[in-house]
């Protein structure tokens, strides 16, 4: 912390990034956004999950580095910043790990909309609660009538 | 030294106490440099708090992927790539727009400044038109949450009476009538400030439309395309290879119940497959039993689920979009003011940083979203 009559200290903190530095990380984004739009097209299989989030982070740390400022920012303010996605992954992994042992038996794998048998099964099982009612009012009836 | 006799200059003339300090610099702070550095702090635990806050989505997203990859790559086919790739250029370029006014503000250029944020705002802009193209259109389809989810493959563009692209539009042209409005009144009364502030302003509301047009374009060419047909029923139609005019059958096959309906189609197929004889190729058996059945992944309960992921999470990003509009018209007024100096750019430089958070998000999102095949 500067003293009060000390003259520089604590006025020119500006650092500006240069023009064509800012220029071509815009380039390299553009090449990159390109890139993963064309790998689209081709058929890598399961890796292209990988690829696509791989692309997606040199992107992002080309945006972090230098549109905001965090290759020149203080070293504090980097820690802050990147332990968030630290407390993302622990989140990420625990709850993956998570649903993959439990979540599996709730998703079924195919669409079960009301089928006919289920119907029938309402039916019937609607036809015997009616029974059953029909039953016990008659049974009250006649011991209303014994009585 | 002259930087402070810059900042000397703007100093409070009528100032009660025997310290001089700029008019920028607030009392509990020392220098211009602790205030910037504290308010960089507090924005970094902010962006910590924004990121922790779609990593919730981004976690549903991973779970439901997880679980049923097949329902991602159905209803990735329904999101138009090109509208996607145009919005992640128009993004990136306001994020380099945005470096650029925060490198204008720490250099003092403010004409620079200004017209830098406009380019910024007038993106942000045309973001929010191709985003409303990409939604009509979808809402249009019955693609919607999976409560609302009305989608029927059969009749992928059912006759609707509302104009869902006139209502998310409504809105912009109060935008667009009531910023024209003020800048004729302003012209009229000759307030140059005002007149100043007006003029990029107006042409922001109009990069709305200018996104709209964009997202029209590259629509209509994208359906020109795959003619009558349409991309969504293209899709529909891949594995029912292409038999000429036996759409009636396909349409039946298309239950899973309706064996017969499959295998005859199957049995078309490898017989077309072998230059149209009318002989079904030795050697293949053809049952009558369902080999496997192809699910249909178009379903409230699993294209739904995707499509309430997908709306939430491009939802609650245009609502960080619409949350930066507001932000950067503030800069974009005190900017005309002539507020910032290299002594005091930190708001430039907060919303900025925040602004490429929100393009950060939307890197990740694209591929996540767009591009599953």
């Amino acid at each position: 912390m500067s003293e009060h009559g000390q003259s520089k200290d604590g006025y020119d903190f500006a650092h500006p990034i240069s023009i064509p530095l800012m220029l071509s990380v815009f380039g390299a984004l553009l090449a990159l956004t390109i890139l993963t739009v064309a790998q689209a097209s081709f058929d890598i299989g399961s890796l292209d999950i990988v690829i696509v989030m791989v692309i997606a982070t040199i992107k992002a740390g080309l945006v972090m580095a230098f549109f905001m400022h965090l290759a020149y920012d203080k070293p504090f303010n980097v820690i802050v910043f990147l332990s968030s996605f630290a407390f993302v992954a622990l989140f990420l992994i625990f709850t993956m790990g998570d649903s993959k042992l439990t979540s599996v038996d709730f998703e079924p794998k195919v669409d079960d909309e009301a089928s006919e048998v289920s119907e029938v099964a309402v039916v019937d099982t609607l036809e015997q609660v009616a029974a059953t009612e029909s039953e016990q009012a008659t049974v009250e009836m006649e011991e209303t009538v014994t009585e | 030294m002259s930087t402070i006799e810059a900042a000397a200059e703007n100093a409070h003339d009528a100032h009660g106490h025997d310290h001089d300090h700029p008019s920028f610099l607030a009392h509990h702070f020392d220098t211009p440099e602790q205030q910037f550095d504290s308010g960089k702090l507090g924005i970094w635990l902010f962006l910590v708090t924004e990121i922790l806050f779609f990593s919730g989505m981004f976690c549903a997203y991973a779970i439901f992927r997880m679980l049923r990859p097949d329902v991602f790559e159905g209803c990735s086919q329904f999101l138009n790539t090109k509208l996607g790739a145009i919005n992640t250029g128009v993004l990136l370029f306001s994020s380099l727009t945005m470096a650029w006014a925060v490198r204008c503000s720490q250099t003092r250029q403010n004409k620079g400044l200004v017209a830098m944020l406009a380019s910024t705002l007038s993106c942000a802009m045309i973001f929010l038109g191709v985003k409303a193209i990409e939604y009509s259109h979808k809402w249009e389809m019955g693609l919607l949450p999976a409560g609302l989810f009305t989608f029927d493959q059969n009749n992928p563009h059912p006759e609707t009476d509302t104009h869902y692209l006139f209502y998310i539009c409504l809105p912009f042209m109060f935008l667009l009538a009531g910023v024209v409005l003020w800048l004729i009144i302003s012209l009229v009364r000759g307030n140059e400030f005002h007149v100043k502030c007006a003029k990029p302003l107006t042409v922001v509301a109009i990069c709305f439309f200018v996104g709209i047009g964009l997202g029209m374009i590259l629509e209509s060419g994208d359906s020109s395309h795959s003619e009558e047909e349409g991309l969504e029923e293209e899709v529909m139609m891949a594995e029912a290879v292409e038999l000429g005019n036996e759409s009636v059958l396909q349409k039946i096959s298309r239950d899973d119940t309706n064996s017969g309906a499959k295998s005859e189609l199957i049995a078309r197929a490898r017989q077309s497959d072998t230059a149209g004889t009318s002989i079904v190729q030795e050697g293949q058996i053809i049952s009558g039993a369902i080999v496997s059945v192809e699910e249909d992944v178009m379903t409230k309960r699993q294209a739904g689920v995707f499509f309430s992921i997908y709306y939430c999470m491009t939802g609650v990003h245009a609502i960080h979009i619409l949350f930066g509009i507001g932000f950067l018209v503030w800069l974009l007024v005190r900017a005309v003011r002539e507020d910032f100096n290299p002594q005091y750019f930190g708001p430039v430089d907060y919303v900025g940083l925040y602004w490429h958070l929100v393009d950060l998000i939307w890197i990740y999102l694209f591929p996540l979203l767009y591009l599953i095949r």
